[in-house]
């Protein structure tokens, strides 16, 4: 879950890294008001979850607090990135003598956080990372363990910086890293983190993306910044058939059928258990297939959640088959999704033969499973046959379909 | 009584599906609510709708008279559950 960057500056601000002395407003007339106090050149800023302020004409600068109102009141107003704005944001321009760039993101390689520093801020860091590798340093650390003040320290001088500003920007990584762990993010970024010339740091600019599964555990920091609990804060609104997906998983208690998220490719996908939805959505991938949706369904779905799925993703425009594949399971059982998947098959006046690409599920009452898909002519795998094969099975027969 | 789902086929003796008590038995056991009694507290219906989430665990036929009620895997020939 993205937080707006006010949001994410008043987290900044909490742990106690300096920051400008904003404002955040949804009136013209207030950011007129912040202006006046800020008393100098601000700039003002579209609050969107989607990138591309500047060039979208959502960051513009003001020489008073006259023209802060005029520029509040056009920005308001634009859409960017199909997306209201939250708001505004008026920031004092400040006199920086150098940006640098302070960052933690999570590793789901290595399953640690890594910190991310350089001294060339205020661009990408993938751009200083691709021109200048010698100035952006990494360092994992441990989300478990205690974190220490030297290993900011490191990877901020493995970069080449010294002296008063090593000293200065040490606590300001430590900072955030630790709020990084404390609020199960998995983004903490300030770009740029300006120098100011009085030799201190400021941040001028941050990005914080938290843990969608852990929204629970922040619920009082959500609240007091005014989160709302039914706001996604996705990069994108959900489409109908994310919704949809929502909808069907919401109607039934009985197991899971989650993060439905819409692609436009011809296969669809009802995919899941223990970290196999995303192995096998690669996979199909891998062997050029284009799925049409991503899922996870598992936790023994009930038959009617399971067919509602299949159904919805069989009626996705585009579609021409679906493959129902999942890792080894235990507490799912084979012949409930089994019977959930042909019944979609057959209330929407399709084969299941035809229609189901391959059935993969091996586990818990496949004997039962395999009998049903035997029953109506679905191609189907045991465990023998693994994830990648079974992805491979798939993208090989909606292929001869396309070829038809 | 029958009632036919994709899946499942459940038969209940007539005698059975009258007796109140059993009636409210089997509502009671059926983890995924098959049977029902009717709104007078009576008779015993099988939803039909519920049929297919049969997760064929038998306690239907611990909680009646055996051979009272007999479940069906339409999918296995017509294999009975025991």
């Amino acid at each position: 879950m993205r937080f707006f960057e006010y949001e994410a500056r008043e987290i900044v601000k909490r742990a106690g890294i300096p920051v400008t002395d904003y404002g955040f407003t949804t009136n013209p007339a207030q950011a007129r008001e912040i202006a006046q106090r800020i008393g100098g050149p601000t700039v003002i800023k579209s609050q969107v979850l989607s990138g591309g302020r500047m060039k979208a004409g959502g960051v513009k600068f003001a020489d008073d607090p006259q023209q802060a109102e005029a520029h509040a009141r056009e920005i308001l107003a634009l859409e960017i990135g199909g997306q209201e704005p939250r708001g505004v944001l008026v920031d004092p321009r400040a006199d920086v003598e150098q940006e640098y760039y302070a960052g933690v993101v999570w590793d789901g390689t290595r399953k640690q956080p890594v910190m991310i520093f350089s001294p060339v801020g205020g661009i990408d860091i993938e751009q200083v990372a691709e021109e200048q590798p010698e100035k952006v340093s990494r360092r994992h650390f441990s989300n478990i363990l205690p974190f220490s003040d030297f290993q900011a320290k490191e990877a901020i001088a493995a970069t080449g910086v010294s002296g008063s500003a090593l000293t200065r920007l040490t606590p300001i990584l430590t900072r955030l890293a630790k709020l990084f762990v404390e609020n199960d993010m998995t983004l903490a970024e300030i770009n740029p983190l300006g120098r100011l010339a009085d030799g201190s740091f400021i941040a001028l600019d941050a990005h914080m993306e938290i843990e969608n599964e852990a929204r629970g555990r922040h619920k009082r920091l959500l609240a007091e910044l005014g989160v709302g609990e039914q706001e996604t804060r996705q990069a994108r609104e959900p489409t109908p058939f994310e919704i949809a997906g929502e909808q069907i998983d919401a109607s039934d208690h009985r197991g899971v059928a989650g993060n439905v998220t819409e692609f436009d490719g011809n296969l669809g996908l009802v995919i899941g258990a223990g970290g196999g939805s995303l192995t096998l959505f690669d996979a199909v991938r891998a062997h050029g297939g284009r799925p049409a949706n991503y899922c996870e369904i598992g936790g023994n779905p009930s038959v009617a959640k399971a067919c509602g799925l299949a159904k919805l993703v069989l009626s996705k425009p585009g579609v021409e088959r679906i493959a129902v594949m999942m890792s080894i399971v235990s507490n799912t059982r084979v012949d409930i999704v089994a019977r959930g998947v042909i019944k979609a098959c057959l209330e929407l006046g399709h084969d299941p033969a035809e229609k189901i690409a391959i059935f993969r599920i091996p586990g818990a009452w496949e004997e039962e499973g395999f009998k049903i898909l035997e029953r109506y002519g679905v191609e189907y795998a045991d465990r023998s046959v693994s994830l990648n094969k079974a992805a491979r099975r798939a993208v090989e027969k909606i292929e001869g379909v396309a070829a038809r | 009584m029958r009632s036919d789902g994709l899946f499942i086929a459940v038969e209940v003796d007539d005698q059975v599906a009258d007796d109140a008590a059993l009636a409210a038995t089997l509502a009671e056991a059926c983890p995924v609510d098959i049977f029902a009694q009717t709104s007078d507290g009576g008779a015993l219906e099988i939803v039909q709708q519920n049929l297919d989430e049969c997760v064929l665990c038998r306690l239907c036929l611990d909680a009646a008279p055996e051979g009272a009620v007999r479940v069906i895997k339409l999918y296995d020939e017509g294999a009975v559950l025991v």
